[in-house]
C-alpha cells in the first residue's frame, strides 16, 4: 500500500471519531471542560508560585526560567500532551484490552501495517481543547516577554514539538506492548504518569549527585526530558552553544525512540498468542 | 410494666444480636483482607512508583529554593517542604480511597446492590469494612516503602513532635481514612440519580488533588483562597494531618481543627446514610 492509502485510512478513522463524539455532544464538552481545569489547577500552583517568589524569580539559578518564560515551558507541555493523547493515548489504552479479549486477530489479518492500525484508530477530539489554550498561553506569554524569537526558532518550534510527541508516543507504544507479555496491564496509564511526569519541569531543576543522574538518565536512555526543554527553550530564550548541540541530539533521540519503540512493539507481537481460540 | 425475667431477655438479645454482627464484620473483614493479599507484589511496586511524583517536587523546590537564594517561602524552609510532601503521601495513605466511588457507581449501574437489599447486611458497612482490610494489608505492605523513603529522608525532618502531638497526629489521620470514605461513598451514591458520575469524580479528584494540600502545603494561598479551603472538608484529607505533625497548628488551633475535623466527618456520615436510604427508595432493579 502506498502512504496516500494509510493517509486515506487515517481520515477514516479521525472522521470516524469525530461523528461519534459529536453524537454525545455533551460527553464531548464535559471531557473538554474536565481536561481543561486539570490545566488551570496546575497553572494555579505556578502562579501561587511565583507570586511567592515574584515573576523575576527563577525556577533554577541561572537558567533563565524566570514566570513567562516558564509559562511558554507550559504551553509546549500542553501542545506535546494534548496531541498525544488526542491522537495515541486512547489507542494504547484499547490494546491491552485487544490482546486480552483476541480482538488483535482481526487487526493482524489486514492488510496494512499492525502498528499504524492499532496506533490511530481512535482519536480523542476533546483532548485538542488543551491544545487550543496552550496556543493562547503562549501567545500571552510571548507577549510579556522582552525576546522575540526569531523566524528560525518559529520554524524550527513545531518541528520539535512533533519530535516530542514521536519520543512520547514511542515511549507509549513500548509500554503498551508490555501487556502482549503480562496479559494485561492496567498499571500502564500510572506508570506513562510517573515517566512523563519528569518532563514536566526545566531540565536545570535537576541538580546535585542524584539530580545530574536523573538528567542524564532522562536525557539518554529514556529521553523524556529532551521533549519539552528542546521545543521550550528554542521559542523562550536566546539561543546559546549548548542548546545546538540539544537540538541535533533531540533528532537523534527521537529517530532512535521510533526504532526502539517499533523493535519492542514487533518482538512483542512475535509472542502473541491469541486468546479467543 | 416488663417483669425482670422479660427486662434481662431483651437484654441478652440485645447483646446476642451485637455479637452475632460483629461475628458477621469479622468474616468479611477476614475475606477482605486474604482477597487484598493475592496482589502484594503489585502493591508494593505500586507504592514505591507513588512517591515519584514528589521527586520532582523536591527537585523543583530544592532548585526554587538555591535560585532565589532565600531561608524561608511561605513560611517553609526547604526541608520543610520536603518533609510536608513525604507527610501528605502518609495522609494520602488514610484519605485517599482508589475505586470507592466508582465501584459504588458500578454496582448501583449494574444493578448489584439488589444484593444488599435482600441479604441481611448493610452496604455501606460492608464498604467501609472491605476498605478497612484494603487500609491494613496496605500498611503491612507499604510499611517497607514507606520506611525506607523517611529513613533516606531522614535529615528533612526536624524529628519526632511531642507525645501529644503524635497522639493528635494519629487521631487526625483516622478521622481523614473516615472523612474520605463516607465523602466518596456520598458522591458515589449520587449514582442512584445520576447513572453515568465518572466526570463528576473526576473534577472532584481535581478539587482534592488541588485543595486537599496534596500539591502543595494549603498555608501558601493568599487571600480569598485561603479562607475558603478552610471552609471544605478537602483540607482534612493531606494537609492539616501533616500540618499537625509539622507543628503548624498547636494549641487551641488544634483542638478545633480536630473538632472541624470530627464535625465534618459527622455531617458526611450523615449525608452518606441519608443518600442511601433516599437512592434505595429510587432504585428499582430488574432481571436476575
Amino acid at each position: 500500500m502506498r502512504a496516500w492509502h494509510y493517509l486515506a485510512v487515517w481520515g477514516t478513522f479521525a472522521r470516524n471519531s469525530l461523528v461519534r463524539d459529536m453524537t454525545f455532544r455533551w460527553n464531548f464538552l464535559i471531557n473538554a471542560v474536565s481536561s481543561l481545569s486539570w490545566v488551570f489547577m496546575n497553572l494555579g500552583f505556578y502562579t501561587l508560585i511565583f507570586h511567592q517568589i515574584g515573576s523575576q524569580g527563577e525556577l533554577a539559578a541561572g537558567s533563565g526560567w524566570r514566570q513567562y518564560e516558564f509559562f511558554v515551558f507550559l504551553s509546549t507541555t500542553l501542545f506535546v500532551n494534548s496531541l498525544v493523547q488526542a491522537f495515541f493515548m486512547p489507542n494504547a489504552e484499547e490494546f491491552s484490552e485487544l490482546i486480552r479479549r483476541g480482538g488483535l486477530d482481526y487487526v493482524l489479518v489486514k492488510p496494512m501495517d499492525t502498528q499504524f492500525l492499532i496506533s490511530l484508530q481512535q482519536v480523542q477530539w476533546s483532548a485538542l481543547a488543551n491544545f487550543a489554550f496552550g496556543g493562547c498561553l503562549l501567545a500571552y506569554s510571548l507577549y510579556h516577554l522582552e525576546y522575540r524569537p526569531g523566524w528560525f526558532q518559529v520554524v524550527a518550534y513545531p518541528f520539535y514539538v512533533l519530535c516530542g510527541v514521536v519520543i512520547f508516543y514511542s515511549l507509549m507504544i513500548a509500554l503498551a506492548s508490555t501487556s502482549i507479555w503480562l496479559g494485561r496491564n492496567q498499571s500502564l496509564y500510572n506508570f506513562w504518569f510517573y515517566l512523563t511526569n519528569f518532563s514536566r519541569y526545566p531540565m536545570e531543576i535537576y541538580r546535585g549527585p542524584v539530580g545530574d543522574w536523573l538528567r542524564w538518565a532522562f536525557t539518554f536512555v529514556v529521553p523524556v526530558l529532551v521533549v519539552v526543554n528542546v521545543p521550550a527553550r528554542l521559542m523562550a530564550k536566546p539561543l546559546e552553544p549548548d542548546h545546538w548541540y540539544l537540538m541535533g541530539y533531540a533528532l537523534l533521540a527521537t529517530a532512535g525512540s521510533f526504532w526502539a519503540g517499533r523493535w519492542v512493539f514487533q518482538r512483542a507481537l512475535s509472542s502473541y498468542r491469541s486468546a479467543s481460540s | 410494666m416488663t417483669s425482670p425475667a422479660a427486662g434481662r431477655s431483651a437484654r441478652f438479645t440485645w447483646f446476642q444480636e451485637l455479637q452475632a454482627r460483629a461475628a458477621t464484620w469479622w468474616v468479611i473483614l477476614r475475606i477482605s483482607i486474604e482477597e487484598r493479599l493475592v496482589y502484594r507484589g503489585d502493591f508494593a511496586l505500586g507504592t514505591l512508583m507513588r512517591f515519584l511524583p514528589i521527586v520532582t517536587q523536591v527537585f523543583l523546590w530544592g532548585a526554587i529554593f538555591a535560585a532565589n537564594q532565600r531561608e524561608m517561602i511561605a513560611g517553609y524552609t526547604y526541608h520543610n517542604f520536603v518533609a510536608y510532601y513525604l507527610l501528605t503521601m502518609v495522609s494520602r495513605a488514610f484519605s485517599s480511597m482508589p475505586g470507592l466511588a466508582s465501584g459504588i457507581a458500578r454496582q448501583v449501574r449494574e444493578g448489584e446492590v439488589k444484593k444488599y437489599l435482600i441479604q441481611p447486611v448493610d452496604m455501606i458497612t460492608m464498604l467501609l469494612l472491605a476498605r478497612v482490610a484494603h487500609k491494613l494489608v496496605y500498611y503491612v505492605v507499604a510499611a517497607a516503602p514507606f520506611a525506607l523513603v523517611f529513613y533516606v529522608c531522614r535529615s528533612y525532618f526536624p524529628g519526632w513532635p511531642p507525645a501529644e502531638v503524635m497522639a493528635a497526629y494519629v487521631v487526625s489521620l483516622v478521622l481523614s481514612f473516615l472523612l474520605g470514605f463516607f465523602l466518596e461513598a456520598t458522591l458515589g451514591l449520587i449514582s442512584f440519580w445520576f447513572l453515568e458520575v465518572t466526570s463528576l469524580l473526576f473534577v472532584y479528584m481535581l478539587f482534592n488533588f488541588f485543595f486537599s494540600g496534596h500539591m502543595f502545603p494549603l498555608d501558601m494561598l493568599p487571600e480569598p483562597w485561603s479562607t475558603l479551603v478552610n471552609f471544605l472538608p478537602l483540607k482534612y484529607l493531606a494537609y492539616f494531618p501533616a500540618a499537625v505533625f509539622l507543628g503548624k497548628v498547636q494549641g487551641a488551633e488544634l483542638v478545633q481543627g480536630l473538632l472541624v475535623q470530627v464535625a465534618w466527618v459527622v455531617v458526611f456520615i450523615g449525608l452518606c446514610r441519608w443518600t442511601y436510604a433516599r437512592g434505595v427508595n429510587r432504585y428499582s432493579g430488574y432481571g436476575g
